[in-house]
C-alpha cells in the first residue's frame, strides 16, 4: 500500500505503536487475552449472549443497571488495584542506584492511570451503580425518569472504560498525573497519545456521568412515593440528592476544561501555553472546580450508606436526622468555595490562600457533626456487629484521621511543606479507602441480599475486612512518615536508602490489601455457591428501616406492586410498627418501561469516534459521527418504548412471595 | 496484655528513631515556623479526634447487641443540648485554628522578606538579602546569583544567618522548589514568576528537590543545598569564579535540552540579562519577550499588523511543536531589539524591587487593637481598631 494510504486509513497508528517492546505490557495482554477468550468462549458454549443481550445490556431496568454498574467498578478495580501495587513494588526496590524494574516511561503511565481509573472507573461506577439501585427502591418508584437515559448513561461509562483499557495495549496512556496539568500534557511536551486516550475517555465517560446525574435529580424530586415529603427522604437518597447536583454542576466545568485542552492540541489554540497569551493556571483552576466536588461526589452517597447502616445495625432512629440533611446541604454549598486549596504553593497571596485554608475547615464542622450524629445513633442501641456494621466502624476509625489531616493539609504554612508529598497521598486514600471505600463494601454487604436474594457468606467476608483494613493501615501509615520525612510523590527512583524499609512495610500492606480482594472475590464465589443456604425469603434480612426492605429480595421488576403511602423517614420501620399487611388482590396492570439496544450502539459509536480522534484516523471519526447523531435521531422515531405487565402477572408474582413468607412462618 | 503491646511497639519505635524527620526538625527558620503551626494544628484536633475515637469504641462496646445491662431507647433521636454541644465543639476548634492559619498564612507568606533571622533575633538593616534566580530546566535546577554574576547546576550555597531572596521560574513546565530543610515549597512555572524568602540557620548539606511531577526525568531533578559559614560562603564563590564555562544565551540554550541526572556544574559568569529572557520566553534572539507583548497589548494592541508579526520556528525546546490542525510552527517577532527588551525587563525589575518596601507589622501581632481599660482610641483611630483587619500585604 502507498504510504499516503496507509496513513489515510491508520492514522498514526503503526506497528510501533503496540507496546512489544516492553515484556510486562506484552505479558499483560497475552493473560488478558486468554481470560477474555475464556470468558467468551464460555458465554458462548453456555449459549449466554442472547440471555445477556435481553436481560441485561439492553435492559432499562434500574436494579439491573445498578448491578452492571458495580460490575464494571469491580473489575475497574482489579486493573487499578495492579496499577497500585506495581508501583509500590517499583518503590520498594528502586534503591541503592536499582533502576528497579520499570521504566519511567512505563511507571509514569502506571501512576496516572492508577489515579484516573480509581477515581473515574472504580469509584465512580461504584457510587453511581449503588445510587441507581438503591435510590428507586427507597422512594417507592418503579424506576428511575428516564430508564433509557439510564442504560445510555451506563454504556457510555464503559466505553470510556473500553478507552482506557485499550490505551494499554494500543499506544499508551499519558504521563501526565491524574489531573494532566498543562504545560505536561500540552502537545509539546506530550505529543503521543497518551493525553489523547486520556482525553477522550474522560469525555466520553462524562457523558454518561452528567446524564445519570440529571436522571436522578429528576428522579428524586419527582418520582417520591406520596407522603414522602423532603425532610422524610432516608439520608442516603438525600446524600444521593446533593451528590447529582453536585454532578451536574461540576461536570460540565470538566467537560469544558478537557474541550479547551483538546484544543490546544488538536488546533493550535491557545488557552493554556504560555507563550501567545495562554495560561496553564487557569487549567489547573478549571479542573479543579471540578476536581474539589468530585470528592464529595464521591463520599456524600457513602456517608449516606453509613447512616442507614449505623440506624438499621442499632436498631434505632438515626440521631439528629434534621441536622444530618443539613450537614450534607452545606457540605454541597461548600464543596465549590473551597478548590484552591489544592494549589497554595503556586503563588496566590496570603489572603486568598487563608480564604481557602478557613472554608475548607469550615466543611470539617458539619462532618464532624455527622460523625457525631452516627456516634449518638449507636448510643443506647442495640448493635448487631454484621459484615456492614464492621465497616462502618471502621471507617468511623479510620475516617477521623483522614479528616484530621485533611484539615491540618488545609493550614497554608502547613501545606507549602506537605504539599505533593507522600503524606498527601496518605491523606487522599485514608479519606478514600477509609471513607469510599469502605462504604462501598458496607453497602455492597448491606444491600447485596435485596438485590440477590440471598447474603454474603459472612466469614470470606471477615476475612476480607480486616486484611483490607490492616492492609490499610501497613500500607499507608508509612506514607504519613515518608512525607514528614520529605519525600515526595511519584518518584520512581531514591538514593536515600534509609527510606527502603517503609516503603517495605507499605509494600507489605499493599498485598494485605490483595489478599482483602482476593478475598472478596471468594466471597462472592463462596455466596453464590451456598445460596440456598444463605437464602433470605423475608425481603428484610437486616430488620431494616426503609422501604427498599419492604418488597422482595430480588424485588420484581416493577419494584412495588402498589405504591407505598408514606407517614415518617423510617418508613418501613413506622408500617412494621403499625402493623402493615401486604395487599393480596386487586392488582393492575403495571406501566413499564420496554428494553433497548440503542444505549449499547451509541456507546460504540462514541468509543469508534474517541478512537479515531485519538489516532488521528479522521474518517473513522467522521462516519461514527455521523453514525452517533444518526442513531440519536432514529431513536427518537421509536414509538415502541413501554409496555405494561399484565394484572395477571402480577398477581401471579405477588402470590409466589406470598407463599414464600408463609413458609417463613 | 499492656506490656505485650509495648513490645510490639518496640521495632516501630527503633525504625522511627532512625529516620531523618526533615519536615519536623528543619534547619531554617521559615520551615522551623511553619513546623510549629504543623505540630500545634494537630494538637488542636487531636482535641476532637481523641474523644470521637474513644467514644466510638465505647458506644461499640457499650451496646453490643449482646450486653444484658445497657439502656437501649429505640426511638430517642433528638437532644438539642446534645446537637448544640456537637455542631458548637468542632466551630470552637476550627474558630482557633482559623485565627492561627489567617496570622500564619500572612507572617509566612513566602512572597513576604522575613522578619527575623530566627525567633528573638530581627532582621535587621546589616542583613544584606542573598539574591538567588532559579531556573527548572528538563530536569536539573539552575541557580544564578545575580550579585556574584556566577551560576551553578544542580548545586545551591547559601551563607547561614542570612536572609535569601529567591526568584524561580521555570523553562518548560511546572516544577515545584523545595528544600525541606529550609522553608516550603513554591511552584517554578513557565513564564511566570514565584518568590520565596528564607533563611537558613544551621551549617550543613541538604536536600532540594523538584515537587511536581514534570516527565520522565524528574526523580533525578535533586540538588544539594549547602548551608555555609560567610568564609566557606566565600570561598565556594571564588571557586564558582574559577570555573572554566561562562553562561551566555548560546550556552544556556544548550543547556535547557532535556537531559536527565546531571552532575554539578559551576559557571564563572553569566549574562546579567539571561533570567529576564528566559522568564519571558525570549532567550532566542528575536523572540519577542512576554513583557514586551504584555505591555504592547495593555496599550491596545498591534492592531491587524501584530496578526503577521510571527516567524517560522526553527528551534524549540522539544522536536514537535503545533497541533494537527493548527498553524505551522511559529513564534512571534520581536520589534524591539534583544538589548532594548532587556533594558526594559530590567526596569520593571528594579520597579519591581522598589515595591516591596520592609512592612510595618505591628497591626498584626495586636497593636492596632484598644488595650483593655483604655476608654479613648489611640491617634490612629481613623483605621479600623480590628488588627486583623488592618493587615494589607
Amino acid at each position: 500500500m502507498p504510504e499516503t494510504l496507509t496513513k489515510f486509513i491508520f492514522g498514526r497508528l503503526t506497528l510501533e505503536s503496540l507496546p512489544l517492546h516492553e515484556p510486562i505490557v506484552v505479558g499483560t495482554f497475552i493473560v488478558v487475552a486468554l481470560g477474555g477468550l475464556a470468558v467468551l468462549a464460555a458465554i458462548t458454549y453456555f449459549k449466554l449472549w442472547g440471555y445477556l443481550w435481553r436481560e441485561w445490556f439492553t435492559s432499562v431496568d434500574h436494579k439491573k443497571i445498578g448491578v452492571m454498574y458495580m460490575a464494571l467498578g469491580l473489575v475497574m478495580l482489579l486493573r487499578g488495584f495492579s496499577d497500585a501495587i506495581m508501583m509500590r513494588l517499583q518503590q520498594a526496590i528502586a534503591f541503592n542506584g536499582s533502576e528497579g524494574y520499570l521504566n519511567a516511561h512505563h511507571y509514569d503511565q502506571i501512576f496516572t492511570a492508577h489515579g484516573v481509573i480509581m477515581i473515574f472507573f472504580v469509584a465512580m461506577p461504584f457510587v453511581t451503580g449503588l445510587m441507581n439501585f438503591v435510590v428507586p427502591l427507597q422512594i417507592g418508584a418503579r424506576d428511575v425518569s428516564f430508564p433509557f437515559l439510564n442504560n445510555f448513561s451506563f454504556w457510555m461509562t464503559v466505553g470510556g472504560a473500553i478507552l482506557v483499557m485499550a490505551s494499554l495495549f494500543v499506544g499508551e496512556f499519558a504521563r501526565t498525573g491524574w489531573l494532566a496539568y498543562p504545560p505536561l500534557s500540552g502537545i509539546n511536551y506530550s505529543p503521543d497519545v497518551g493525553v489523547d486516550y486520556y482525553i477522550w475517555a474522560l469525555q466520553v465517560a462524562g457523558v454518561g456521568t452528567t446524564l445519570s446525574g440529571i436522571n436522578l435529580i429528576c428522579t428524586i424530586i419527582k418520582m417520591r412515593a406520596p407522603g414522602m415529603t423532603m425532610m422524610r427522604m432516608p439520608v442516603f437518597t438525600w446524600t444521593s440528592l446533593c451528590t447529582n447536583i453536585l454532578i451536574v454542576a461540576s461536570f460540565p466545568v470538566l467537560t469544558a476544561v478537557l474541550t479547551l485542552l483538546a484544543l490546544d492540541r488538536y488546533v493550535g489554540t491557545n488557552f493554556f501555553t504560555n507563550d501567545f497569551g495562554g495560561n496553564p493556571m487557569m487549567y489547573v483552576n478549571l479542573i479543579w472546580i471540578w476536581g474539589h466536588p468530585e470528592v464529595y461526589i464521591l463520599i456524600l452517597p457513602l456517608f449516606g450508606v453509613f447512616s442507614e447502616v449505623t440506624s438499621t445495625f442499632s436498631g434505632k432512629r438515626l440521631f439528629g436526622y434534621t441536622s444530618m440533611v443539613y450537614a450534607t446541604v452545606v457540605i454541597t454549598i461548600l464543596s465549590y468555595l473551597v478548590w484552591l486549596h489544592h494549589f497554595f504553593t503556586m503563588g496566590s497571596g496570603a489572603s486568598v490562600n487563608s480564604f481557602f485554608g478557613i472554608t475548607t475547615m469550615i466543611i470539617s464542622i458539619p462532618t464532624g457533626a455527622k460523625m457525631f450524629n452516627w456516634l449518638f445513633t449507636m448510643y443506647r442501641g442495640r448493635i448487631r456487629f454484621e459484615l456492614p456494621m464492621m465497616w462502618t466502624v471502621a471507617f468511623m476509625l479510620t475516617f477521623v484521621v483522614g479528616g484530621m489531616t485533611g484539615v491540618l493539609l488545609a493550614v497554608p504554612p502547613a501545606d507549602f511543606v506537605l504539599h505533593n508529598s507522600l503524606f498527601l497521598i496518605a491523606h487522599f486514600h485514608n479519606v478514600i479507602i477509609g471513607g469510599v471505600l469502605f462504604g462501598l463494601f458496607a453497602g455492597i454487604a448491606y444491600w447485596w441480599p435485596k438485590a440477590f436474594g440471598f447474603r454474603l457468606d459472612p466469614f470470606w467476608g471477615k476475612v476480607s475486612f480486616w486484611c483490607w483494613v490492616l492492609g490499610f493501615w501497613f500500607a499507608f501509615m508509612p506514607l504519613y512518615i515518608l512525607g514528614l520525612m520529605g519525600v515526595t510523590r511519584r518518584m520512581r527512583v531514591f538514593d536515600d536508602p534509609s527510606l527502603q524499609i517503609w516503603f517495605v512495610i507499605a509494600a507489605f500492606g499493599a498485598v494485605l490489601i490483595a489478599a482483602g480482594i482476593a478475598a472478596f472475590l471468594v466471597q462472592i464465589f463462596v455466596s453464590i455457591r451456598r445460596r440456598e443456604a444463605l437464602a433470605d425469603h423475608t425481603g428484610d434480612p437486616w430488620d431494616g428501616r426503609t422501604l427498599e426492605w419492604s418488597t422482595s429480595s430480588p424485588p420484581p421488576a416493577y419494584n412495588f406492586a402498589f405504591t407505598p403511602i408514606i407517614r415518617d423517614n423510617d418508613a418501613w420501620w413506622d408500617m412494621k410498627k403499625a402493623g402493615y399487611r401486604r395487599p393480596l388482590s386487586g392488582f393492575k396492570p403495571i406501566h413499564m418501561p420496554k428494553n433497548t439496544g440503542t444505549g449499547v450502539i451509541l456507546a460504540v459509536f462514541s468509543v469508534a469516534l474517541g478512537f479515531g480522534l485519538i489516532w488521528y484516523m479522521w474518517w473513522l471519526a467522521a462516519l461514527s459521527f455521523v453514525c452517533l447523531i444518526a442513531t440519536a435521531i432514529g431513536h427518537t422515531f421509536n414509538y415502541h418504548r413501554d409496555f405494561d405487565i399484565p394484572a395477571a402477572e402480577v398477581a401471579q408474582t405477588e402470590e409466589a412471595r406470598t407463599t414464600l413468607l408463609a413458609a417463613q412462618g | 496484655m499492656k506490656r505485650s503491646g509495648a513490645l510490639l511497639l518496640l521495632p516501630l519505635a527503633v525504625l522511627l528513631s532512625g529516620c531523618d524527620f526533615v519536615v519536623l526538625s528543619p534547619a531554617g527558620d521559615v520551615a522551623a515556623q511553619q513546623r510549629d503551626l504543623l505540630v500545634v494544628s494537630t494538637l488542636l484536633m487531636l482535641l476532637i479526634i481523641v474523644p470521637v475515637m474513644a467514644l466510638t469504641v465505647l458506644f461499640a462496646w457499650r451496646y453490643r447487641q449482646s450486653s444484658t445491662t445497657a439502656t437501649y431507647t429505640p426511638d430517642w433521636d433528638h437532644s438539642t443540648k446534645l446537637e448544640l454541644v456537637i455542631w458548637a465543639a468542632p466551630l470552637l476548634v476550627i474558630i482557633c485554628l482559623g485565627a492561627l492559619t489567617w496570622l500564619g498564612t500572612h507572617l509566612l507568606d513566602p512572597y513576604r522578606r522575613i522578619d527575623r533571622i530566627e525567633a528573638g533575633q530581627p532582621v535587621t538593616q546589616n542583613h544584606k538579602p542573598l539574591k538567588v534566580e532559579v531556573v527548572a530546566l528538563d530536569w536539573k535546577w539552575l541557580f544564578i546569583y545575580p550579585d556574584y554574576g556566577i551560576a551553578a547546576v544542580n548545586e545551591l550555597a547559601a551563607p547561614v544567618n542570612q536572609p535569601i531572596d529567591f526568584r524561580i521560574t521555570s523553562s518548560t513546565v511546572m516544577n515545584s522548589f523545595y528544600i525541606p530543610a529550609l522553608a516550603g515549597q513554591i511552584y517554578a512555572m513557565p513564564a511566570m514568576e514565584t518568590k520565596l524568602h528564607a533563611v537558613i540557620n544551621r551549617p550543613g548539606t541538604y536536600a532540594g528537590f523538584s515537587a511536581n511531577y514534570s516527565g520522565a526525568g524528574f526523580s533525578g531533578m535533586r540538588f544539594a543545598f549547602h548551608g555555609l559559614s560567610d568564609q566557606a560562603f566565600a570561598d565556594w564563590v571564588a571557586q564558582a569564579k574559577g570555573a572554566q564555562d561562562t553562561l551566555s544565551r548560546e550556552t544556556y540554550l544548550e543547556l535547557e535540552r532535556p537531559s536527565e541526572n546531571e552532575p554539578v556544574r559551576r559557571y564563572a559568569s553569566v549574562d546579567p540579562d539571561l533570567y529576564g529572557a528566559i522568564l519571558n520566553l525570549c532567550v532566542e534572539r528575536g523572540k519577542m519577550c512576554m513583557n514586551e507583548m504584555m505591555s504592547i497589548d495593555a496599550k491596545g494592541g498591534l492592531g491587524l499588523a501584530g496578526v503577521r508579526n510571527t516567524l517560522p520556528l526553527q528551534y524549540d525546546k522539544l522536536a514537535r511543536r503545533g497541533a494537527v490542525f493548527g498553524n505551522d510552527p511559529s513564534y512571534v517577532a520581536s520589534i524591539c531589539t534583544a538589548e532594548e527588551a532587556a533594558a526594559a525587563s530590567r526596569a520593571a525589575h528594579d520597579a519591581d524591587q522598589k515595591y516591596w518596601p520592609v512592612r510595618d507589622l505591628s497591626p498584626l501581632r495586636g497593636a492596632g487593637l484598644l488595650s483593655p481599660g483604655t476608654g479613648s482610641r489611640r491617634a490612629d483611630a481613623g483605621t479600623p481598631s480590628l488588627g486583623l483587619l488592618r493587615l494589607e500585604l
